[in-house]
């Protein structure tokens, strides 16, 4: 793949995803549109967050892919790989090692540090689509902080359910003005948003926004005083690594109904692992 | 014991050697060449040139070839490519007056300057299955006649020298760019034309049909739809004025519809327009039919809240390449979020006393 | 003592045709103004130009904002208008689809207000909707249904509850009982009255029907093609009409 420009994008689109990035960094959760590439990958496959890695990559990075937690699924393969062809960049499955980190709905366990780059792959970036259609109307919602309609969404949850019933992509409001959708992490992963240390940049390839979250940035899970936001997970340590701490993925295990839950950050359960720590499930 | 899934990259590959061997079919028979694409299946390499918005009949015969006769899969990878592809400047507006028709027709006149030209349709034709075709598909050569060489004006034309269409009058404003900006709303006609004239056919066609039956009901008429060639010309600046530097097949369709004006305006027709790379003249004239009902605004018709007639509705939903991720990215991991509405659910139905039996069981 | 509203010389042309021409009122606190007129008398323009629904072409409505005092709604930026009618203002619709979210239980409905200007404690917001869904005389054990099921009566109800919520200072009805079964409107009407007795509220009522006004409005103007015709005490309209077209509706309305 010689024949295309480093990190397959031309530097003049580069340029222009750049200043989006800017942009969103200089007013943090506002979604910047911007002209969105069609990529050798389809729409909805994380072509935001491959184009906004391009735009960010130097030949100096080195760069891991996650989806779903882990480096080995089908889709993170497909990224890394483009990536090594276009761009020659170094590849890492740890997250202390890599630079850039593009993921599909998960936030590492280990923390980040300064210096990292953390690029979500977003599918609807408007957290308010689903309650108002219209993009001419949320983004003056937006503009206007008319949020009573997110919060009428959470009281509906709580009257029927009890509780609120959104497990992912919980919105969040973003340094006291915009509410943002956060990708479809899991709610657990909410509380890592705010206050980190990397630059965390946020693409949606088809719907053609950029948002961004600057280091050390106030991010609020939104909820009730009586009711307040609760990170949860599966109820039990991994089977591999024991860890406690972590985001699990079940997996049924036998047609009997027997199923075990490990991390679904897999550079984190294995570094465990590596260091000793055995679950109940590991050999 | 339990061991997470390893190897994506290698199953990745062999799922796509099989994939080429899939593509490739029986070796007993003989491959498909690019020229017999191009030229047999010259419908399908409109269609892709059309929506992959990229003239190029070769390199559509190639992706039609590639993708296996998927042609949504074909206008992909054509877009893929064409977005590499550097851009060195923008031709001149095409002058479709000066088109060299090999199909002219209007529904609104019997005659007129220039005739009815039937050209290569499938109209009238007995639609039967050939079956001569599936063992000889020579055809003895069609009758031919000179052409005319006369101009052949725009039927709508004629209507506006009357004054009984409202004026489209000339405007040299450079369009918006839907492949370099982002598709903002609202959206100005030229913009909504480029979306439309790359839109999905089959979109585009269940939205003028819904028109037709009633949903924004605009009773068009085709004026006009015409099909040829146009010189394609672009302003050298090392030269300083144009040159032709080619020459492409497109469909164009004006609609005459309806108006019946108001206190202020007397009562004229109005038009609907459509501009389709080659010979696609269902999309030509879908695009003409939904083009007029998203012009209510400006012509201070009602919003019956018809889907034609949004915009929005429209223009987000109308690209096959963006509709046809989204929908089949669902078939990606979603462990995550997966697990995190199972455990909400349980929990759920833990609280309602639901599960006590098989929670007790485990 | 400043009027709450002061309208000043609101025109609105839909183009050659008149909506309503250079109408002027002042209303103050406490007071309910009625406008009637026959569909097309240009009542309905009016009060969508009021309550910020429609640009005037020309005109002012000043508002007795609590913070600034009086200003200009028609010029004021749209995210200052727009706090306006989800505080100080309510707006009230004809048709209750129009006012409420179908698809939001009643509960919802009557806590979005309190939601949109910062309420954040769920049994505060919900205690308070229980409290409005009695006053407007709906059972509190519906507070988790849908106005779908809700009779029309009920969900006008509920319209008048989402929008009193938060204590506005004016609330502009356009036709409310309108729609309405006769047995529906007299006991719709009943709540209102009391509702504006006990709250002092102030309000714009756009009605058809001068039994509405003769219930609820202090002051009455008669509009007809785009102008106000007469104005004055509702009484003393309905009694003693001065202008011809108000004999005329009166004496329309005394013959039923």
């Amino acid at each position: 793949m010689t024949d295309y420009n480093f990190a397959y994008l031309d530097e003049q689109t580069k340029r222009m995803i750049r200043r989006a990035i800017l942009k969103g960094l200089a007013i943090p959760g506002y979604q910047v549109p911007f002209a969105s590439r069609e990529m050798p990958m389809p729409y909805g496959w994380g072509t935001g967050g491959v184009q906004v890695s391009a735009a960010v990559l130097t030949p100096e990075d080195r760069f891991k892919v996650i989806d779903q937690g882990a480096d080995d699924t089908t889709n993170a393969v497909s990224i890394r790989t483009f990536f090594e062809r276009t761009a020659g960049v170094k590849t890492t499955t740890k997250t202390t090692d890599a630079s850039v980190i593009q993921t599909r709905h998960r936030i590492p366990e280990e923390p980040l540090t300064e210096g990292q780059i953390l690029v979500y792959q977003v599918p609807i970036p408007e957290p308010l689509r689903f309650l108002e259609p219209r993009e001419s109307e949320t983004r003056k919602m937006h503009s206007l902080e008319e949020y009573g309609l997110m919060h009428v969404k959470l009281y509906e949850d709580i009257s029927r359910h009890g509780h609120i019933a959104t497990s992912y992509a919980y919105p969040v409001k973003v340094e006291g003005h915009y509410v943002m959708d956060p990708s479809p992490i899991p709610k657990f992963d909410n509380p890592k948003l705010g206050d980190m240390a990397a630059i965390q940049l946020f693409g949606a390839g088809r719907e053609q926004r950029i948002y961004a979250l600057p280091p050390y940035t106030e991010v609020v899970s939104l909820d009730f005083d009586d009711h307040p936001f609760e990170a949860s997970k599966a109820d039990h340590p991994c089977g591999l690594c024991g860890a406690e701490d972590s985001y699990l993925d079940e997996v049924i295990v036998d047609d009997a109904g027997g199923r075990m839950f490990v991390c679904s950050d897999t550079d984190y359960c294995e570094a465990r692992q590596a260091a000793g720590h055995r679950g109940k499930d590991a050999a | 014991m339990y061991v997470a899934v390893k190897g994506g990259e290698q199953a990745i590959e062999n799922a796509h050697a099989w994939l080429a061997e899939e593509r490739r079919g029986d070796t007993e028979i003989a491959e498909l060449s690019i020229a017999q694409i191009r030229e047999q299946l010259s419908l399908a390499v409109n269609r892709v040139m059309a929506e992959g918005s990229l003239y190029d009949p070769d390199l559509a015969a190639l992706a039609i070839k590639q993708a296996r006769g998927d042609l949504i899969e074909a206008i992909f990878l054509i877009r893929a490519y064409r977005t590499t592809l550097p851009r060195f400047g923008a031709s001149e507006p095409v002058d479709t007056g000066e088109m060299a028709c090999d199909r002219r027709i209007s529904a609104t006149f019997k005659d007129l300057p220039g005739g009815q030209v039937l050209g290569p349709t499938f109209d009238y034709t007995h639609r039967l299955l050939d079956f001569k075709l599936a063992a000889d598909g020579e055809v003895p050569e069609a009758p031919m006649r000179d052409a005319d060489l006369g101009d052949v004006p725009h039927v709508t034309e004629f209507l506006n020298r009357e004054g009984l269409i409202e004026e489209a009058p000339y405007d040299d404003t450079p369009p918006p760019d839907l492949t370099r900006e982002p598709l903002e709303m609202p959206a100005e006609r030229a913009l909504r034309l480029q979306a439309l004239t790359r839109a999905d056919e089959g979109f585009t066609l269940g939205l003028a049909y819904s028109t037709q039956r009633g949903y924004a009901r605009n009773h068009a008429f085709v004026g006009e739809l015409r099909i040829g060639a146009v010189p394609v010309e672009m302003e050298i600046p090392e030269l300083g004025f144009a040159i032709e530097i080619g020459e492409i097949t497109l469909t164009e369709c004006e609609t005459v519809n309806q108006f019946k004006g108001s206190k202020t305006e007397p009562a004229q027709f109005t038009r609907g327009y459509g501009l389709v790379f080659g010979q696609t003249e269902r999309k030509a004239i879908s695009m003409a039919l939904v083009d007029r009902a998203l012009r209510w605004e400006e012509l201070g018709e009602d919003n019956v809240g018809a889907p034609a007639q949004d915009a929005e509705f429209v223009l987000y939903h109308a690209d096959n390449i963006q509709a046809t991720g989204f929908l089949e990215h669902i078939k990606l991991p979603h462990y995550v979020d997966f697990q995190s509405e199972l455990e909400l659910v349980r929990k759920l139905r833990r609280e309602a006393g639901v599960d006590q039996v098989q929670e007790a069981a485990e | 003592m400043t009027p709450l509203l002061s309208v000043q010389g609101i025109t609105k042309r839909y183009g050659a045709h008149i909506g309503c021409a250079d109408v002027s009122f002042d209303l103050y606190p406490g007071e309910v103004m009625g406008i009637v007129g026959e569909s097309g008398s240009g009542k309905s323009t009016l009060l969508n130009c009021m309550a910020g629904h429609l640009t005037p072409d020309a005109g002012e409505v000043v508002f007795d904002t609590r913070a600034e005092g009086p200003r200009d709604t028609v010029r004021m930026s749209e995210p200052e208008r727009r706090m306006l009618s989800r505080t100080d203002w309510a707006f009230v619709h004809q048709h209750a689809r129009d006012g409420l979210r179908m698809g939001v239980s009643a509960g919802g409905n009557v806590g979005e207000r309190l939601m949109a200007v910062g309420a954040r404690r769920y049994g505060d917001i919900r205690d308070k909707a229980s409290d409005w869904l009695e006053r407007v005389e709906i059972d509190a054990a519906r507070i988790d249904d849908r106005p779908t099921t809700f009779s029309g009566g009920m969900q006008q109800r509920l319209q008048i509850a989402r929008n009193l919520v938060t204590g506005p200072r004016l609330v502009f009805m356009d036709e409310p009982t309108g729609g309405l079964d006769v047995s529906v409107q007299a006991r719709l009407l009943d709540l209102l009255r009391g509702l504006v007795r006990d709250m002092g509220l102030s309000a714009i009522i756009v009605t058809h029907d001068l039994a509405v006004v003769r219930l609820l409005a202090d002051r009455l103007m008669v509009m007809k093609s785009g102008h106000v015709v007469e104005a004055g005490l509702t009484d003393q309209v309905l009694d003693d009409p001065q202008h011809a077209y108000s004999q005329l509706l009166v004496s329309s309305v005394l013959q039923v």
